[in-house]
């Protein structure tokens, strides 16, 4: 996985190479790149519609058969008015035009598990999953960027070592049995910490502002609610940053070596100045750009793998849904929920682009 | 894992000591690795091994671990043991095969990518971005599901995410090589596009794509057992870790059906993830280009 991890966050690079070295730079260069790069965004946008619409009416082979009932399928009337209602019987392109139609106007479907708009499901859904992921991911950034930068600057002594080995047991462990694991252990056995829903059944949740159950419970003053939102937090965010906190830290640790490498590194220490504050004021700073690409990357890592958590923590968002829509068949949904998270990512990964680019104006250059 | 090179340079005094120590020893990860692959590879080939019938009744349903039964039975009666067994050969296999594919397909692409450039190469590429622009297991999730749940059906689906690493690192390679003297030498003398990827640039990339392939087994096996997890691998009674891990959520108490395969998984891909570190580590210079390329 880290391999392709680490070609993923070329994308950003390999999309701006040409328009030829140093004509950038001077004039409007970062307008320029923006353009650029919302343009390739959107042709991945017409990509990611053109991926789901393959997926939801042309690979299955019978839409109707997952569609309808045994009586309805041996009635070809009802399945002849199936596909006229569908528009299964137009020409493909039509159906293209048709489904992009619907998408824009917010049309995913009905999932047939839960008999509703797969779109309706998916505002409900997502508030619980995006607080999880925002807390997992800053966890993981944390944690990661602290023994990342740490193992470079120690490097071959033992917090380097010790940083290997996380990562390596950290890559190495599927995440839903961790999250069994830690379930088991720290709710079931040790009862240290709660391990099911996200706020404590007695409690009502908090007025809906934000969807975000800490947020929304301080914004009503309501503390109890929003300890008892924290506390149901801890397991699921722990066990989902543990998921990406092993990309994290190599990723950091080879840029910041990169980084402690570079001239400017050389010529601040031949300056004179002390290891720790070359450190923080010139290696961690080339790295920083690197470093909010990657964070971008395991934000979308850790939305796809709220679908090996939330189940087991009856957590409620996307993640339990997405679980239960795959275990169930509901193709509607899968699509629907792929669709939308491949969007996120899109936009997550654009703004992210920005800021590097921002912070690194190298970044134009190449 | 141990730094004894840089160790040796800076105090020579001590490379008498180190020296004695064999050289295997000094990467305890990777004897590790290979020992449990080996004892991975032995229950693989000796079916004598596993005590009952994977797919039988053979007892009350969800008994603890005993001495009759190990790993205690399932919610059927079947005994756990067997079949976290019997699973390896579906999860390791079906792992190698998903590592093989994208290898395969990724390889092909990327040298016709590179070769040819303009816009075979453009297609290819923005193929290869929008395959990245879904994150983690979502774009095998939903191929999957729309191909219908099986094994042989996660292993395509996986291998659909999983190429666009491989194009990018061949292509990386063929840019690099095609104006190359070697090369340009034979097309001069009339050896056509094809010939010359298959007997030039063929060759020039198998050992890059070898190492990327073995750096990714690991990932493939638990890849696999997620989509497996997701319902969308083995079709249920077959033994599959994924799966089992996936069918044990509703039984909190029998903690047994859970270990068992979750043990079986993490050491797998932990034995193949320490030898890929290992090999890492020894090829850190050539990866970087290879990969770094790729960017």
């Amino acid at each position: 996985m880290t391999s392709d991890i680490a070609t993923t966050a070329g994308v950003v690079s390999e999309e701006t190479t040409p328009a030829g070295p140093g004509s950038s730079a001077r004039s409007g260069g970062y307008g320029r790149y923006l353009g650029r790069r919302a343009l390739t965004s959107l042709v991945t946008l017409w990509g990611i519609t053109l991926v789901s619409f393959g997926l939801s009416v042309l690979v299955p082979i019978n839409p109707e058969t997952t569609n309808l009932s045994q009586q309805a399928l041996a009635n070809p009337e009802a399945v002849q008015a199936f596909r006229a209602k569908f528009g299964l019987d137009a020409p493909v392109w039509e159906q293209y035009l048709n489904y992009v139609k619907g998408l824009l106007h917010g049309d995913l479907g009905i999932s047939q598990q839960t008999g509703n708009p797969v779109s309706h499901d998916l505002t409900t859904y997502a508030p619980a999953t995006l607080e999880l992921v925002l807390v997992a991911t800053a966890m993981s950034l944390f944690l990661g960027i602290l023994l990342g930068v740490l193992a470079a600057y120690l490097r071959n002594r033992w917090p380097d070592h010790l940083a290997r080995a996380i990562s390596l047991i950290g890559v190495s462990l599927p995440t839903y049995w961790l999250a069994l694991a830690c379930s088991g252990l720290f709710f079931r056995q040790l009862g240290w910490l709660p391990g099911s829903g996200r706020l404590d059944p007695t409690m009502e949740a908090p007025p809906h502002v934000t969807g975000f159950y800490t947020v929304d419970a301080l914004l009503a003053g309501d503390w109890s609610a929003f300890g008892s939102a924290v506390s149901h937090l801890i397991l699921p965010a722990t066990v989902l940053a543990v998921s990406t906190l092993g990309m994290i830290l190599r990723f950091t640790r080879s840029s910041v070596l990169d980084g402690l490498g570079s001239d400017a590194v050389k010529a601040a220490r031949a300056k004179g100045l002390g290891r720790s504050r070359v450190l923080v004021r010139y290696a961690v700073r080339l790295a920083s750009s690197q470093i909010i690409t990657v964070a971008a990357l395991s934000f979308g890592f850790l939305l796809a793998a709220t679908v090996y958590v939330e189940q087991i923590f009856s957590w409620g968002g996307l993640g339990q849904y997405t679980y239960r829509a795959s275990t169930n068949l509901d193709l509607t949904a899968i699509t629907g929920v792929s669709l939308v998270i491949a969007v996120i990512f899109l936009i997550v990964n654009f703004l992210a682009d920005v800021i590097a680019s921002a912070l690194d104006p190298r970044i134009l250059l190449r | 894992m141990t730094g004894t090179d840089v160790a040796d340079v800076k105090r020579p005094s001590r490379r008498t000591r180190t020296r004695r120590v064999p050289t295997w020893m000094r990467r305890p990860g990777v004897v590790l690795g290979f020992v449990i692959l080996l004892a991975w590879a032995v229950i693989m080939l000796v079916p004598a091994l596993i005590p009952y019938d994977p797919l039988e009744t053979v007892g009350p349903a969800l008994t603890p671990p005993d001495g009759q039964y190990l790993m205690g039975t399932d919610a059927l009666g079947r005994d756990n043991l067997s079949r976290v067994l019997a699973g390896a050969s579906t999860s390791v296999l079906n792992g190698l095969a998903i590592v093989v594919l994208a290898a395969t397909v990724g390889t092909l692409i990327g040298l016709v990518a590179g070769f040819f450039g303009g816009w075979v190469d453009e297609v290819c590429m923005r193929l290869a971005d929008l395959v990245f622009a879904f994150p983690g297991i979502i774009l095998a999730m939903a191929v999957a599901a729309a191909l219908g749940p099986s094994i042989r059906n996660a292993v395509i689906a996986a291998a659909i995410s999983w190429w666009p690493g491989y194009a990018r690192a061949v292509r990386s390679i063929v840019l690099s090589l095609r104006e190359s003297e070697f090369v340009l030498s034979n097309r001069l003398s009339g050896v056509g596009p094809i010939r010359s990827i298959a007997v030039d640039l063929l060759p020039a990339v198998t050992g890059s794509v070898l190492v990327l392939a073995m750096l990714d087994i690991g990932g493939a096996i638990l890849f696999l057992a997620g989509l497996s997890f997701l319902g969308l691998g083995a079709v249920p009674p077959d033994p599959e870790w994924g799966s089992m891990i996936s069918g044990a959520i509703q039984y909190f108490d029998q903690w047994w059906l859970a270990v068992g395969p979750g043990v079986a998984i993490v050491s797998v891909v932990l034995a193949f993830n320490l030898i890929g570190d290992a090999l890492r580590d020894r090829l850190e210079p050539r990866l970087q280009e290879i990969q770094g390329e790729a960017r």
